[in-house]
C-alpha cells in the first residue's frame, strides 16, 4: 500500500538527523557520511518507485492521514500527507538533487570541523522540505516552511565563530519571519472563512462557489504572497539571500538555489485555485516576479564574488518563476523550477569546486585561466552556464521560453511590458553568466599560486574561513576536486542538458509532457488560458528566435568585455554614478536599516524601555508605594504601646461592627418585607 | 484502594508535612536538598494520579469538577474545605508538581547557605500554589493566594542575587498585596450578598444571573478581582514589579513567579463569577494583551542582561495568553489555557538554562559571554532548543498555543477590529525571533567574551541533564500530540466561549464526522461562526434582560 509509504519520505531523513545529531559526534567521518547518505538515498529510490507506480496506475493523488495534531471544538488539523503530480515533481527534485548534493558534501566538507553537525542539519533540512511539499494542509506546509527556515539558519551560521555568518543566519531567519507573519495572517483569514486549513476543504469550497471572486480571497492571496516573497527571496524581502552565501557552498546549492527558495513558488502554485479567483493578486505576483528578475539581474552583473553572482542570479530566476505563476502559467513556472534546480545546483557545486581548487578564494578578480587546470569542473560548469543563459537545446532554454511565451500571450493588461522585462532580463542573465565564465576560466591566471592556501587564511574572503583551515593542510596549488565531488557535477550537467526535453512545446515539434503531467493539478487554471491557442505557432517561433538572439547578444557583450578587451568596462566604471548605485546593491540594506531597524531599536530603547517602562510603569509602582507608606505612617500611630489608646481603638472597632450588623439586619428585614409586599 | 476522594488532600499535605520535616532536619551537608527533592518527587508522583484517572473521576461525579472533597470547616461564616479540579487546574497541578523537583535540582549548587530556610520556604510556596489550583471555596482559595505571597517575598529578599534584592522583594510584595487586599473586600461582599464562598455554587449563580448585586457593585467587585489577578500575571502595564523580581529571584523561585497563578485565577474566578463583566472588559484586555506582546518583545530586543531579557520576553508571552482567553472564542480560550501550561514549561526551561550559565560564569550580562558553542555542545543545543520553543517553532509546544490564540483573535466578535489586534499580536513572531536569536548569538557564538575567556566552564552535568530532559521531551510531545492535553481543556473553552455543540457527546471524539462535514459543506466555518455570533448575541440579550430585571 503506497499511501502509507509517504510517511517514509520525511521520516527517514529525520532518523538520520537524530542519529547524527545525538551520536554523530562520537562516530568516524565515514560513519556520519554513511548515515546521512543512506537516509537520503532511500527516499530518492522510493520516489522512483512511487513515480512508476503513479504513472502505471494513472493515479492523480495519493493521500494518507494520521490522528489529530491540533484539535479544539472549533478547529481540527491533522497530520496528513498528499502526493499529486505537482508534489511528485517537487519530490523528485528534492530527493534526487538533495541526494547528489549530499554526496558532493562528503568530499567538500571532508576536512571540516563539525562534520556530524553539518550532515545532521542537512538531513533535518531534507525532513522539513519533504514535509513542506507533502503537506495536505496549510498548517503542515507551514511546519515545513518554518522548519526549512530553521535548518537554513543553522547552516548559514555553520561557521559560528564568524560574526558575519551569525548575522547572516539571523537575518535570514528574521526576514523569513516577516514573510511568515503574512502567511500566518493568511491562515487566520482562511480559518475564519472556511473553518479548515486542509487543501481539499479550502480549495473544494472555493471551487463549489464560483461566485467567490476577489474580496477576502484577494486579501488571503496577498498575505500568502508576503510569505512566498520571504521564502523565495522576492522584492522586498530578498535581502537575506545574498548574505546567506556565508554558509558552506553545498548548502547554498541545496537550500538557497535548488529547493528551499522555490517553496514560495510552490505555495503559489499549490494555492492556484485561490489565486485564479483574484486577478489582482495574480497581477501582483507577476509584477513582483518581473521586477525582481530584472532588479537582481542588474546587481548580478557587477558582483565580483562568484557565489554572490549566483545568489543574485537565483533571485532573478525565482523572479521568472513568480512571473510564470503571475500569468497563471503554473506548469511553466514549475517546469522552470525543476530545470533551475538542475542547473543552479550544478553552478553552485561547480563554483564550490572552483573555490575548493583555489583554496577558498571566491573573488573572480583573482581567478582566470582555470579552464585547463580544472577541466572537469570547467566542462560541467559550461553546461550549467549555457543552460541558464537560455541557449537551445539545454534545459533553461525551454523552461524560460515557456514562461516568456505564456507572459506574452496572457490576458494580463501589462503583458507586453512584463514580457519585455523578462526578455531584457534574459539578455542580462546571459551576460552575467558568461562574464562569470570568462572571468573564471579564461584569460590570464590572476591568482598567486604559491600563496593560495596561506592567502585564503587572510582577511579578504572570510566566507570560507572555516573551510580554509581544512584546506590549508592539504591544498597548495590549484587542483581538481575528488571524484566524489565531480560525480554529482557530471550527473547534474547531464540533467541540465536534457532536463528541458520533457517540456518541448508543440511549436518546436514536441509534446510538452510536463505540462500534460501537471494538467490534472492545474486544469482549472488552464481553462481561461485557452486564449493561448489564438497565438499562432508562427508567433511562438518568432518569439523563441528573439529570446535566443537576446541570449547570444548577452554572450557577445560578455565576450567583448571580458575576453577580447578585458578591463575596458572596468576602467571608467567607478566614476559612473549608475554603476556605483548598482554595485552598492541600490543601498537597499542601508535603507532598510535606516527606515525599519533603527526606528524599532530607538522606539524600544527610548520610548518603551526608557519613557514608558522607566517612567510610567515604574512610576506608578512608586506612587502606589508612596500611598502605602503614607497609609502605614498613619496606622503606625495606632500601635503606640499605650493600653488606653488600644482600648479606645477596640471600642471604636466594636462600635463599627455593631453599626454594620444593625445596618445589614435592618436592610435584610427591609428587603424581606419588600418581597412579602410583592 | 480508591484514592480519588482524598488525592487532592494528599497532594496538598505532602509538601506541607515536608516543610515541617525540613524545618526539623539539621542544615548539614546535602540533607536539605535531598529531603526537598524526595518530597517534591512524591508530590509530583501523586499529581500524576490526576490525569490518569481524570475521565473516570469526572464521569462518576455529578458536578463539573473531579476528585472533589467537601467538608465543613467553619460554620459561621460558612467556609468549606472544598477541593476539586477541572481540566485546567488538573494540568496546572501536574505542571507545578513537575516544576518543583526541577526547581530543587536548579538550586542544588546555587543555594549554598541557609538551605533550611530556602527549602522550607520553597515547599511552603509549593503548598500555597497547589492550594490555589485545588481550592473550590473562595475563602480557602484566598488564604492560599495570600500565603503564596509570603514565602516568595522572603525568598527574593533573602536569596536575591544583588543588594537590590530587598527593594525588589518589597516592590513585589506591595504590587501583589494591595490589589489582593481590595479583592478581599470583593470576596466578602460576594459572601454577604450570596451567603456562600462555594465556587461551583457562585458560578452557577452567575450563569443564572442570580447574584443579587447592583450592576455598579458587580462591576466594582469584578474589577477588584481582575486587578488583583492582572497584577499577579502581570498584564501590561501592571508589570512594574516583574523585571526587578525576575532579575533578583533565584532560579527555583523565578520559575513559578509569573503567569499561571494569575491567569488561572482569571479563567476560574473572573470568567466564572463575572462572565458578563469579563465580556464587557474584553476589548480592553485584548488591546492590552496585543500591546503587551509587542512591547515586551521590543524591550527584550535591547537588553544586555539575560534575566531582564527573559523578564520582558515573559511579559510578551503572557500578553499572548491574556489576548487569547479574553477573545472568548473556543480557539482563543483553548489556545490560551494551553499556553499557560506551555509558558510554565518553556519559560522555566529558559530560566533553568540561564541559571546553569550563571553557575558557570557568575554573570547574566551578554556582553561578557560568547564563543562557547564549540566547547559545550549540549549546553548550546539545549539552549537553542529552549529558545526555539519560546520562538514558537511549529512541532514544538508554544506554536500550538500561539496559533490557536491568534486564530481565535482573528475570529473574535468582542472587539471592533479583530484583524487589527491580530496583526499587531502576530508581529510578535518577528520580534521574538529577533531577540531570541540575538541572545543565542551573543551568548554562545562569535568570539569569547571577557568572562567566558577567563573562567573554564563545563558542559551540562548529569544533574542538569535530568532537570532539562523532561522539559525538552514535553516541548516535543506537547507540540506534536496536543489533543492529549487539550482534551481536558476544551470543555472549559467551549463553556466560556458560549459555544453550543450540537452533537450530544464530547466534541473531541466526533472530529471525524465534523471534518467530513467541513469538506462537504461550502463554508462551514462561516456558518458555525455566525451561529456562535448569534449565540453570543442571544446570550448578551439574556444577560442584559437579567440585569435590567435586577434593577
Amino acid at each position: 500500500m503506497p499511501a502509507t509509504l509517504l510517511w517514509l519520505f520525511p521520516l527517514l531523513p529525520f532518523v538520520g538527523f537524530l542519529l547524527n545529531g545525538t551520536v554523530g559526534r562520537k562516530l568516524p567521518r565515514a560513519g556520519v557520511a554513511a548515515i546521512a547518505l543512506l537516509f537520503t538515498a532511500i527516499p530518492a529510490l522510493l520516489w522512483g518507485y512511487l513515480f512508476v507506480y503513479v504513472k502505471s496506475h494513472d493515479l492523480l493523488q495519493i493521500t494518507t492521514a494520521s490522528g489529530a495534531w491540533i484539535q479544539t471544538s472549533a478547529f481540527t488539523v491533522r497530520f496528513a500527507l498528499t502526493a499529486d503530480h505537482l508534489t511528485m515533481i517537487m519530490l523528485g527534485v528534492i530527493t534526487c538533487v538533495g541526494f547528489l548534493i549530499h554526496i558532493y558534501s562528503v568530499g567538500y566538507m571532508a576536512h571540516e570541523e563539525g562534520y556530524w553537525r553539518f550532515f545532521a542539519y542537512l538531513n533535518l533540512f531534507m525532513f522539513f522540505m519533504l514535509v513542506l511539499v507533502l503537506a495536505e494542509s496549510f498548517l503542515l506546509l507551514f511546519v515545513g516552511w518554518e522548519g526549512v527556515g530553521l535548518a537554513s539558519y543553522l547552516l548559514i551560521g555553520f561557521y559560528w565563530q564568524k560574526p558575519s555568518a551569525n548575522n547572516a543566519g539571523r537575518k535570514a531567519f528574521v526576514v523569513n519571519r516577516v514573510g511568515d507573519f503574512g502567511f500566518l495572517l493568511a491562515m487566520f483569514l482562511i480559518i475564519n472563512h472556511f473553518g479548515s486549513l486542509s487543501f481539499t476543504a479550502v480549495f473544494g469550497a472555493i471551487q463549489q462557489h464560483p461566485e467567490l471572486h476577489g474580496g477576502f480571497l484577494t486579501a488571503i492571496a496577498l498575505l500568502l504572497i508576503v510569505g512566498a516573497a520571504g521564502k523565495s527571496a522576492q522584492i522586498p524581502l530578498y535581502v537575506w539571500l545574498p548574505d546567506a552565501m556565508e554558509g558552506p557552498t553545498p548548502v547554498s546549492a541545496l537550500i538557497h538555489a535548488a529547493t528551499m527558495v522555490t517553496a514560495g513558488v510552490y505555495l503559489v502554485a499549490r494555492s492556484h485555485v485561490l489565486f485564479d479567483r483574484s486577478p489582482f493578486a495574480l497581477g501582483v505576483v507577476a509584477i513582483i516576479g518581473a521586477a525582481t528578475a530584472i532588479f537582481a539581474a542588474s546587481i548580478g552583473m557587477v558582483q565580483h564574488d562568484i557565489k554572490r553572482v549566483l545568489a543574485y542570479s537565483t533571485i532573478s530566476q525565482l523572479g521568472y518563476m513568480f512571473l510564470g505563476c503571475g500569468v497563471a502559467a503554473y506548469s511553466a513556472a514549475v517546469f522552470h523550477l525543476m530545470t533551475h534546480a538542475f542547473f543552479k545546483a550544478l553552478l553552485f557545486l561547480a563554483a564550490g569546486s572552483v573555490i575548493h581548487a583555489l583554496g577558498g578564494e571566491q573573488d573572480m578578480r583573482v581567478m582566470g585561466g582555470l579552464r585547463k587546470r580544472i577541466p572537469v569542473t570547467f566542462w560541467t560548469m559550461t553546461m550549467g552556464v549555457i543552460a541558464i543563459a537560455g541557449l537551445p537545446p539545454l534545459a533553461g532554454f525551454f523552461s524560460k521560453d515557456e514562461i516568456l511565451f505564456q507572459t506574452f500571450s496572457s490576458s494580463n493588461p501589462l503583458h507586453f511590458l512584463l514580457w519585455a522585462v523578462g526578455l531584457i532580463t534574459a539578455g542580462m542573465t546571459s551576460f552575467y553568466m558568461f562574464r562569470l565564465w570568462f572571468k573564471t576560466f579564461f584569460g590570464e591566471e590572476r591568482f598567486d599560486e604559491a600563496h593560495l592556501g596561506a592567502d585564503a587564511h587572510g582577511a579578504h574572503h572570510t566566507a570560507e574561513a572555516g573551510h580554509d583551515e581544512g584546506q590549508a593542510t592539504h591544498a597548495h596549488g590549484v587542483h581538481e576536486s575528488p571524484w566524489v565531488m565531480l560525480g554529482p557535477l557530471a550527473i547534474l550537467a547531464v540533467l541540465s542538458v536534457i532536463g528541458g526535453w520533457v517540456g518541448v512545446p508543440a511549436a518546436l515539434g514536441g509534446h510538452n509532457e510536463i505540462e500534460h503531467f501537471l494538467d490534472p493539478v492545474f486544469a482549472v487554471a488552464n481553462a481561461p488560458e485557452a486564449a493561448t491557442a489564438t497565438v499562432s505557432h508562427g508567433v511562438e517561433l518568432g518569439l523563441t528566435a528573439l529570446s535566443v538572439l537576446v541570449a547570444l547578444l548577452g554572450f557577445f557583450f560578455a565576450y567583448i568585455f571580458y575576453y577580447k578587451k578585458p578591463g575596458t568596462l572596468g576602467a571608467n566604471a567607478d566614476r559612473n554614478p549608475l554603476y556605483k548605485l548598482v554595485a552598492n546593491k541600490y543601498y537597499v540594506d542601508e535603507i532598510y536599516g535606516l527606515l525599519i531597524i533603527a526606528p524599532v531599536t530607538v522606539t524600544a530603547r527610548v520610548l518603551f524601555a526608557g519613557l514608558v517602562d522607566g517612567g510610567l510603569v515604574d512610576g506608578s509602582g512608586w506612587i502606589a508605594a508612596f500611598l502605602a507608606r503614607t497609609a502605614s505612617d498613619g496606622t503606625r500611630h495606632m500601635q503606640s504601646g499605650n493600653i488606653r489608646s488600644y482600648a479606645g481603638w477596640l471600642a471604636a472597632g466594636a462600635a463599627i461592627v455593631i453599626l454594620l450588623m444593625t445596618y445589614t439586619t435592618l436592610t435584610q428585614h427591609a428587603t424581606q418585607a419588600a418581597l412579602h409586599l410583592r | 484502594m480508591n484514592v480519588n476522594p482524598i488525592i487532592l488532600s494528599l497532594i496538598l499535605f505532602t509538601p506541607l508535612v515536608g516543610a515541617v520535616v525540613l524545618a526539623l532536619l539539621p542544615d548539614r551537608g546535602r540533607i536539605q536538598q535531598w529531603a526537598a527533592l524526595i518530597v517534591t518527587l512524591i508530590t509530583f508522583g501523586m499529581t500524576l494520579h490526576l490525569p490518569a484517572h481524570f475521565q473516570q473521576a469526572h464521569t462518576t461525579a455529578a458536578s463539573a469538577f473531579a476528585f472533589e472533597q467537601n467538608h465543613l470547616w467553619i460554620a459561621s461564616p460558612l467556609i468549606h474545605y472544598h477541593l476539586g479540579v477541572d481540566g485546567l487546574s488538573m494540568w496546572l497541578l501536574v505542571l507545578s508538581g513537575l516544576l518543583a523537583p526541577l526547581g530543587v535540582l536548579a538550586s542544588w549548587n546555587a543555594i549554598t547557605s541557609r538551605k533550611k530556610l530556602f527549602y522550607t520556604l520553597f515547599l511552603l510556596q509549593q503548598v500555597a500554589m497547589l492550594g490555589v489550583f485545588a481550592s473550590l471555596d473562595l475563602f480557602l482559595y484566598y488564604a492560599f493566594w495570600e500565603l503564596a505571597l509570603v514565602p516568595m517575598t522572603i525568598l527574593i529578599a533573602t536569596f536575591g542575587r544583588t543588594e537590590k534584592r530587598r527593594h525588589a522583594a518589597i516592590k513585589y510584595f506591595l504590587y501583589a498585596f494591595i490589589p489582593s487586599a481590595v479583592m478581599l473586600i470583593a470576596v466578602i461582599w460576594l459572601y454577604v450578598v450570596t451567603g456562600t464562598f462555594d465556587v461551583p455554587r457562585l458560578m452557577a449563580l452567575a450563569a443564572a444571573h442570580a447574584i443579587p448585586g447592583s450592576s455598579t457593585a458587580m462591576w466594582l467587585a469584578s474589577l477588584a478581582f481582575l486587578l488583583a489577578f492582572a497584577v499577579k500575571v502581570p498584564v501590561f502595564p501592571l508589570h512594574g514589579w516583574l523585571s526587578d523580581a525576575v532579575s533578583e529571584a533565584p532560579t527555583a523561585a523565578v520559575m513559578v513567579l509569573a503567569g499561571k497563578l494569575g491567569l488561572y485565577s482569571i479563567v476560574r474566578f473572573s470568567f466564572g463569577i463575572f462572565p458578563e463583566q469579563s465580556h464587557r472588559i474584553a476589548p480592553l484586555m485584548i488591546a492590552l494583551g496585543a500591546i503587551g506582546i509587542v512591547y515586551g518583545a521590543c524591550i527584550a530586543l535591547v537588553q544586555n542582561d539575560l534575566k531582564k531579557l527573559a523578564a520582558y520576553s515573559t511579559l510578551g508571552h503572557l500578553g499572548f495568553i491574556t489576548l487569547g482567553i479574553f477573545t472568548f472564542t473556543v480557539n482563543g480560550l483553548d489556545g490560551g489555557m494551553y499556553q499557560i501550561l506551555n509558558h510554565g514549561i518553556s519559560g522555566s526551561a529558559m530560566f533553568l538554562m540561564m541559571g546553569f550559565l550563571y553557575e558557570r560564569y557568575g554573570t547574566y550580562d551578554m556582553r561578557e559571554l560568547g564563543g562557547i558553542a564549540g566547547k559545550f555542545p549540549w549546553l548550546v543545543t539545549m539552549f537553542v532548543l529552549t529558545a526555539l520553543s519560546n520562538v514558537g517553532l511549529p512541532m514544538l509546544n508554544s506554536f500550538v498555543g500561539e496559533f490557536l490564540i491568534l486564530s481565535g483573535t482573528a475570529g473574535t466578535t468582542l472587539t471592533a477590529h479583530p484583524m487589527l489586534w491580530t496583526t499587531i499580536a502576530t508581529t510578535g513572531v518577528i520580534f521574538s525571533a529577533g531577540y531570541l536569536l540575538t541572545m543565542i548569538q551573543r551568548t554562545f557564538y562569535a568570539d569569547l567574551g571577557s568572562t567566558t575567556a577567563e573562567k573554564p566552564g563545563w558542559d551540562m552535568c548529569a544533574r542538569e541533564h535530568v532537570a532539562m530532559w523532561p522539559l525538552v521531551i514535553l516541548f516535543l510531545v506537547m507540540g506534536v500530540a496536543s489533543p492529549l492535553f487539550m482534551r481536558a481543556l476544551d470543555p472549559i473553552g467551549v463553556h466560556y466561549a458560549g459555544y453550543t455543540v450540537t452533537t450530544e457527546s464530547s466534541p473531541i471524539r466526533h472530529s471525524e464526522s465534523e471534518s467530513y462535514s467541513q469538506t462537504a459543506m461550502p463554508k462551514p466555518g462561516m456558518v458555525s461562526e455566525y451561529a456562535s455570533v448569534s449565540d453570543t448575541a442571544q446570550h448578551r440579550a439574556q444577560v442584559l434582560a437579567a440585569v435590567g430585571g435586577a434593577r
